[in-house]
């Protein structure tokens, strides 16, 4: 973004960088998000492939936590079934703000196969809880994932930090 | 030993309660017995020298309209035979004798059949849910089924 | 009061009743969403409670409203892991209760993928269970490797994990000019990670230690649980369908079936569980060379399969080898073109029955390798 441009030639302005609190901030959130991996089902085996050796999604700066204190984003890979549907909405609520979510594969956006005799199965993950990002595919492919966090980073790098209801301009 | 011949065995020590064999076309070929002598026969086909079914392969419960049945599918490791036996229920006391105690694998079988068509297995020492959640009204797989509008206040369908 | 004779009085007052703790559903040591409550003795397990039921996806719902062809999907998405194996059994049924007899070209190709997911789900097996006791390099490796396999089953069918790649009476997707000469290099490349794995983990003393003499599942055990795969022939008992009821072409190749040996720990322990699985890896490549060899290379793949599907009145009970044991469908037609009844008997289902039973007296880590021994995914247990 911006801010990166700017440090690509320190030698220009004598090595300063002028830019916005927010800008910086941003930059730094954006770029180093912590997240808790939601793995249900068939997505999360795809995610598993992210994680490895091809695709290294660690190269978005991101870290698996286990807890949901220590998270920054939730990622949901798979069905949610009403027996957990619960339970993701007590481990959203523990994590602490800002929060965002990251809705993975055909079910978890909106049933998927399952949404027209799934009795047993939550038709959207945005039924109980916000969503910053879609994934679709069912299983979406790891240069779909790669899309979604960039789309995740884009949208926590635009956000205004002070005055909340604004959005940063886009340069 | 083939299923013919496994008929006629059970048919020696259990008259009464070994119904019928039937060998038709397009089906594997089952023995239908009475819902009450389920675990007297499931004994001799264990125990029984020559039978040895040692292997639940699968149990499954079915709707079929008036009544439910319940099927077992069983398999001898030693003699590579297999077997089917099949029971009916009625659907308003649907009660058969658990065989928890001859093949353990029966356990979370029954417990499913329980679960999704509401076979109840007399004898099984923990007849829960095992599936849906323990508030859950109702045996989805019943072909007269409702599905809830909502649980726990999230929309169902 | 002294800073001692206070620490004392607290000891005397501390609780020592057993703890109830709850393991999952969201936890990332249990290979998805099961949830285990289990009772400790300090550090000691006395009683295991699994509670299943959190991916209950409503399968055997959808195949009551599906046609034949249109279950295929729902069956992929049970075992995700194997996919192609899934779909074998459900479509040797069906060729069954049709009639239908294969192409041999397709009985090959249907073997070779097979093979090949085959493989895949034991990399992820065994690379999962080494990450529970602690290693994380043979993960590296082995999702290295199995992208490769990925990639050939994309070629074939068009997708990387759910392929719906078998139909009745044939497979919908021909080989390539190249195909050969990919699953070859792909055979040289698993045997060569197998045997750096070999040396960085089973072999280790560390993980020997871990795994050895852990969790023993006696052979009468396993078989009164109705366990299957390398569950039951961890602990000595040669039970394959493959080569039991020898479906498809599988009675042409020449492969063994590896057992438990007790070559380190005790026969039936996680350790042995784990190796023949790393043995069944070779046996693949075996298998898929000597395919490879004998399959016709000309025909079409698409030729048996009929326009519309509906079975005539009756049942049927098939079962074929999975990755992870004895998977069974119990196909009930009424003889419309949708079933009546479609119960699967899922491996993962019942072997995961035998928890509370193998992991009583472990301590509480040991239980989590237990579990990883058995390899279960979720999506089949719950269905």
């Amino acid at each position: 973004m911006g801010l990166l441009n700017k440090l690509d030639d320190p030698y220009e302005g004598g090595g300063i960088v002028l830019g916005k609190v927010e800008e910086l901030l941003n930059w730094g959130r954006s770029k180093s998000d912590w997240y808790l991996h939601f793995g249900l089902a068939c997505c999360a085996i795809e995610f598993m492939a992210m994680n490895a050796s091809h695709f290294d999604f660690m190269r978005f700066g991101t870290i698996p936590r286990t807890s949901p204190r220590q998270a920054d984003f939730i990622m949901v890979t798979g069905t949610v079934t009403f027996k957990m549907a619960d339970r993701i909405k007590i481990l959203y609520e523990q994590m602490a703000e800002p929060k965002y979510v990251i809705s993975v594969g055909s079910c978890s956006n909106s049933g998927g196969p399952y949404w027209e005799h799934g009795y047993h199965v939550l038709k959207g993950i945005d039924l109980i809880i916000p969503v910053d990002v879609y994934i679709p595919g069912c299983p979406p492919r790891p240069e779909a994932f790669e899309e979604g966090m960039i789309q995740l980073q884009k949208k926590i790098s635009q956000q205004a930090i002070f005055n909340k209801r604004k959005k940063l301009g886009i340069e | 030993m083939t299923p013919q011949e496994i008929y006629e065995h059970l048919k020696k020590s259990h008259d009464t309660a070994v119904l019928e064999f039937v060998d038709q076309p397009q089906t594997d070929p089952f023995i239908r017995v009475e819902p009450s002598a389920v675990f007297d026969i499931c004994h001799s086909l264990r125990d029984d020298e020559g039978l040895e079914f040692d292997y639940m392969m699968s149990l499954s419960a079915t709707d079929l309209g008036e009544q439910l049945g319940v099927v077992y599918h069983l398999y001898a490791m030693k003699y590579r035979h297999k077997i089917v036996i099949k029971t009916e229920v009625p659907k308003d006391n649907p009660l058969v004798p658990s065989v928890e105690r001859l093949w353990r694998t029966a356990d979370w079988h029954e417990r499913e059949a329980f679960d999704l068509i509401g076979v109840v297995f007399e004898g099984h020492h923990n007849m829960i849910r095992i599936l849906l959640p323990y508030d859950w009204e109702g045996h989805p797989l019943r072909k007269d089924y409702q599905a809830p509008e909502t649980y726990h206040g999230m929309k169902v369908s | 009061m002294s800073e001692k004779k206070r620490l004392d009085l607290e000891y005397s007052q501390l609780d020592s009743d057993r703890m109830r703790i709850n393991v999952g559903p969201q936890h990332p040591s249990t290979h998805g969403v099961l949830r285990l409550e289990v009772e400790v003795d300090g550090e000691i397990v006395t009683e295991v409670v699994p509670h299943l039921g959190y991916l209950h996806r409503s399968f055997e719902k959808h195949c009551e409203r599906m046609t034949y062809p249109q279950i295929t999907p729902y069956i992929d998405r049970m075992d995700y892991i194997s996919a192609m194996n899934n779909e074998w059994p459900y479509v040797m049924a069906l060729e069954k209760m049709l009639d239908i007899k294969v192409p041999e070209k397709v009985e090959y190709l249907r073997v070779i993928v097979a093979e090949l997911n085959r493989i895949a789900n034991h990399q992820i097996a065994v690379a999962t269970f080494g990450l529970d006791a602690g290693a994380f390099t043979p993960f590296l490796f082995y999702f290295r490797d199995r992208e490769y396999i990925i990639w050939i089953l994309e070629k074939l069918s068009g997708a990387r994990l759910l392929y719906n790649y078998f139909r009745v009476g044939g497979v919908s997707g021909d080989i390539y000019p190249e195909f050969k000469e990919e699953v070859l290099n792909v055979v040289k490349q698993v045997r060569k990670t197998n045997e750096e794995v070999m040396n960085l983990l089973i072999y280790n003393s560390i993980f020997v230690k871990r795994t050895a003499n852990v969790g023993i599942l006696t052979p009468e055990v396993a078989i009164n649980f109705g366990c299957s795969g390398p569950v039951l022939r961890g602990s000595g008992i040669a039970h394959d369908l493959r080569r039991d009821e020898a479906y498809s072409v599988y009675d042409r190749f020449d492969f063994d079936i590896p057992v438990g040996k007790g070559e380190v720990g005790v026969v039936g322990d996680c350790w042995n569980r784990n190796m023949v699985r790393v043995h069944e890896m070779e046996q693949s490549c075996r298998i898929i060379e000597q395919a490879l060899e004998q399959m016709p290379m000309e025909g079409d793949v698409k030729a048996m399969i009929p326009k519309r599907i509906k079975l005539p009145k009756g049942e049927v009970y098939m079962r074929a080898e999975n990755p992870k044991g004895d998977l069974g469908f119990y196909i009930v037609s009424n003889g419309t073109d949708k079933p009546e009844r479609l119960k699967a008997r899922g491996p993962s289902f019942v072997n995961l029955s035998v928890i509370p039973e193998i992991s009583k007296g472990y301590m509480f880590a040991d239980l989590i390798l237990i579990l990883g021994s058995i390899d279960i995914v979720l999506g089949e247990v719950d269905r």
